[in-house]
C-alpha cells in the first residue's frame, strides 16, 4: 500500500499478538489481529466473552500494547509491539476518542465539564472548551442537563454525555466498547447511528465492539473475534 | 479547569470533616507549642518586669529562681553603698498554699521593698499600689482576689488594693506583692506553741551550758522573744536586687560586688538564662519531643487521609489517563487537595485556637514567628503526605478506568 492509501486508513494493525504470562501460565489472548478502517468507516467487532475483543481495543487504543504487531494510525506507526513511537498519552488526547459500555464519567464533574475537561486538557482555554463542550451536548440532545452532575442523568444520557466527550477533540479513530450495553434496544440504536453520523461526518474511523446484532445495519464493516483470533465474516461486505 | 476544588465540592461535607479532624490536630501542635512560650513567658516574667540590673545571691549559687539562696538583710545597705549603684532592693519570693472557700489557694509572695518600691513598677488592671508598710497587697487576677478583698495569711489578714494580670510564677501561681516586712512574716509566721516551744528549748539549752551555768541572769533573756536577743540571726533574704546608675558600667559594680567573699552577682539576663536551664529546660524539651511526635503523627494521618482520598477517586485517574491527561494534572490534583486540607486545617486550629487556648489554665501564647514556622510545617507535611496518594495515583494503569 502506498503513503497516499495509507494516509486515508484511520486505523490499521497488523498482526497484533497478546500474550499474558510466561510458561505453564502463558495466555494467548490475541493472535495475529489484522483490521483495516478506513477514514469515516464503522466497524463492529463481535465476538463472545473472552474472544479477546477487549484486548485488541485496548491495543488499538493504547492502552495495553501488544506483545507483538503494529499499530498504525492515520499512516503513522503508533506501537512496535510494545515499543512506543510517540508519547502514548499525550497521542491518545489529541487523535482518539474512548466510549465504554459504563459511560464512566468522571463523577464530580458535571457533564458540561466532563467534556470541557476534554478539550482543555488539548490547550484549549477554559471559555472556549465550555462553548465547544455546551454546542456538543446540544448536539448529542442532552445539552439541557449540561449542569448536571452523572449521577442526576439517566443511563441514556450518561452515555450521549460520554460519546460527547469522545468527539470532544475531533479524534481521528473512535473506539467504543459495548456502548449500548447498559441501553434499551431504541437507545441503543441511537447511539449506534450517532457512531456511524461521526464517522461520516468527521471521518474519523470508529471500532465498536458489541454483542447487538439487532443494529449491525448500522456498520460499514464487522470484525468477529474467537479464541483470540480475527476474521471477517463472510456475509460482511463494506458499504 | 481545577479539579482539586471539583472534587471538594463534590465531596464537601466529608473533606469538611475530614480538615476539622486535621485542624483540631493541628491546634494541639499549635498549642503545645503555645504551652513552650507560655512556660518561658510566666517564668521570665519577673526577672524581665522587675527591672534590676545585678542580682547578688549566696555565695556559689545561682540565685533565687535556680536554688535557694539566702543572703542577710543588712547587703542591702552594703550594696547600695557601692559606687554605681542607683537603688539596691531586697528580694524576698516564695511559694504558699493555703485553703479559702474550701479550695486550695497557691500564691507566689513577693516581698517589695519598701518604701523604695512600692510597687509602682508593676503593670496593674485595677487599684493602686501599695501606701503603707503593712497588711496591702497587689495579687494577681488568677488567684480570684479582686481590690478590696481581704485575705488571711499567717496571723495577718491583708487587703488587695490592686490587681494584676498574668504576674505568674514559673510554677503558674499568681503573684501577691506585699511589702518585704510583710512577705516575711508570711513565710517565718509560726503558731504560738512552736514560739513557747522554742524559748523553752532555748532556756534548756542555756540551763545546760557553761555560760548558763556561770551567769544565770542570761537565761532570763533566753525566754524573751528571739528579735530581742542579739545573738539570734534575724530573717534572711533570697537575694538583693541592684539598679546601676545611668551611665555607670554594669560589670565594673558586679566585679566590685563580687569581690566580697559572701555573694556572688549576676546579670539580669544571666539569671534569666539560669531559670530556663534549670527549671524550664526539661520542659522545653518534653513539649519539644511531645511536637515533633505530634507533628509526625499528623503527618501520617494526613498522608493515611490522602491516601484514601487518592483511592476514592483511582477510577476517575484511571480515566483521565485514559483520555490522555498528564501527569501533572493527576499530581495538581492530588497536591492542591492536600494544600487545601493543610492550609484550612491551620486555620481551624487558629481560630479554634484562639477561642480555647484563652481557657487553660496556664497562658499558652501564639507568636507569630511560631506561627510561621508551624505554617512552613503544615505545607511541608501536606506535601509529603500526598507522596504515597500520588505514588499510587501513578501506578494505576488507564486500563483501571475500563473495568
Amino acid at each position: 500500500m502506498n503513503q497516499a492509501a495509507d494516509a486515508e486508513l484511520a486505523i490499521e494493525t497488523k498482526s497484533l499478538t497478546k500474550i499474558y504470562g510466561s510458561g505453564n501460565t502463558e495466555v494467548v489472548a490475541m493472535r495475529d489481529a489484522c483490521m483495516k478502517v478506513a477514514r469515516g468507516e464503522v466497524v463492529a467487532l463481535l465476538g463472545p466473552s473472552g474472544s479477546g475483543k477487549s484486548t485488541f481495543l485496548t491495543a488499538v487504543g493504547l492502552i495495553n500494547p501488544p506483545t507483538s504487531g503494529q499499530v498504525f494510525i492515520r499512516g503513522q506507526l503508533i506501537l512496535d509491539a510494545d515499543q512506543a513511537q510517540v508519547n502514548l498519552r499525550s497521542f491518545r488526547r489529541q487523535h482518539i476518542g474512548f466510549v465504554f459500555q459504563k459511560s464512566n464519567l468522571i463523577p464530580f464533574l458535571s457533564a458540561i465539564e466532563n467534556v470541557q475537561i476534554a478539550i482543555e486538557l488539548n490547550g484549549q482555554s477554559s471559555r472556549v472548551a465550555r462553548q465547544s463542550a455546551q454546542k456538543l451536548l446540544d448536539d448529542l440532545g442532552v445539552g439541557d442537563r449540561a449542569d448536571n452532575r452523572p449521577s442526576m442523568l439517566s443511563g441514556g444520557q450518561q452515555q450521549r454525555v460520554a460519546v460527547a466527550r469522545a468527539l470532544a477533540n475531533n479524534p481521528s479513530i473512535i473506539l467504543a466498547d459495548e456502548p449500548t450495553a447498559a441501553l434499551d434496544s431504541h437507545r441503543g440504536r441511537q447511539v449506534m447511528e450517532l457512531f456511524a453520523q461521526v464517522a461520516h461526518e468527521h471521518g474519523a474511523g470508529v471500532i465498536v465492539v458489541t454483542h447487538d446484532h439487532r443494529a449491525l445495519d448500522v456498520f460499514d464493516t464487522t470484525y468477529e473475534m474467537e479464541d483470540g483470533r480475527m476474521f471477517q465474516p463472510t456475509h460482511s461486505q463494506p458499504n | 479547569m481545577n479539579l482539586a476544588t471539583k472534587d471538594i465540592r463534590h465531596n464537601l461535607g466529608r473533606f469538611a470533616l475530614t480538615t476539622v479532624g486535621v485542624g483540631m490536630l493541628l491546634m494541639i501542635v499549635m498549642g503545645m507549642g503555645g504551652i513552650y512560650r507560655g512556660i518561658i513567658a510566666d517564668a521570665t516574667l519577673l526577672i524581665d518586669s522587675v527591672g534590676a540590673d545585678l542580682w547578688v545571691v549566696q555565695r556559689d549559687t545561682r540565685g533565687p529562681f535556680a536554688e535557694l539562696s539566702r543572703v542577710p538583710q543588712n547587703l542591702v545597705h552594703r550594696v547600695y553603698a557601692v559606687p554605681g549603684v542607683t537603688a539596691s532592693r531586697e528580694f524576698v519570693y516564695h511559694t504558699v498554699q493555703r485553703q479559702r472557700d474550701e479550695k486550695a489557694l497557691r500564691m507566689a509572695v513577693l516581698g517589695l521593698s519598701w518604701p523604695t518600691d512600692k510597687g509602682e513598677w508593676i503593670q496593674l488592671t485595677a487599684g493602686r499600689s501599695l501606701k503603707q508598710n503593712h497588711f496591702e497587697m497587689i495579687a494577681d487576677k488568677s488567684l480570684g482576689l479582686a481590690v478590696g478583698e481581704q485575705i488571711k495569711l499567717g496571723k495577718e489578714t491583708y487587703t488587695v488594693v490592686g490587681t494584676t494580670s498574668n504576674m505568674i510564677s514559673s510554677g503558674a501561681d499568681g503573684i501577691g506583692f506585699v511589702t518585704v516586712a510583710d512577705a516575711q512574716a508570711i513565710q517565718f509566721d509560726v503558731p504560738g506553741e512552736a514560739v513557747r516551744l522554742e524559748r523553752a528549748s532555748r532556756y534548756a539549752r542555756g540551763e545546760s551550758s557553761e555560760v548558763g551555768i556561770k551567769q544565770p541572769a542570761l537565761l532570763e533573756n533566753a525566754s524573751k522573744p528571739s528579735f530581742e536577743l542579739p545573738t539570734t540571726p534575724r530573717a534572711q533574704i533570697s537575694a538583693v536586687m541592684v539598679t546601676v546608675s545611668p551611665g555607670a558600667d554594669v560589670n565594673e559594680v558586679a566585679r566590685a560586688i563580687a569581690g566580697w567573699g559572701d555573694v556572688s552577682v549576676y546579670t539580669s539576663s544571666e539569671e534569666r538564662e539560669f531559670l530556663l536551664k534549670g527549671n524550664v529546660e526539661k520542659v522545653r524539651r518534653q513539649i519539644g519531643l511531645f511536637r515533633v511526635l505530634l507533628t509526625v503523627i499528623a503527618a501520617i494521618i494526613m498522608a493515611l487521609i490522602l491516601y484514601t482520598l487518592t483511592l476514592d477517586k483511582i477510577h476517575s485517574i484511571a480515566l483521565l489517563k485514559l483520555i490522555g491527561a498528564p501527569n501533572t494534572v493527576i499530581l495538581g490534583l492530588i497536591v492542591q487537595q492536600a494544600l487545601v486540607l493543610g492550609v484550612v486545617g491551620f486555620g481551624i486550629a487558629f481560630l479554634i485556637g484562639q477561642k480555647i487556648f484563652p481557657m487553660f489554665p496556664r497562658r499558652v501564647i501564639l507568636t507569630n514567628p511560631d506561627l510561621i514556622q508551624l505554617g512552613v510545617i503544615v505545607l511541608g507535611i501536606s506535601v509529603a503526605s500526598s507522596l504515597l496518594g500520588i505514588w499510587k495515583a501513578m501506578h494505576v494503569s488507564p486500563n483501571e478506568a475500563l473495568s
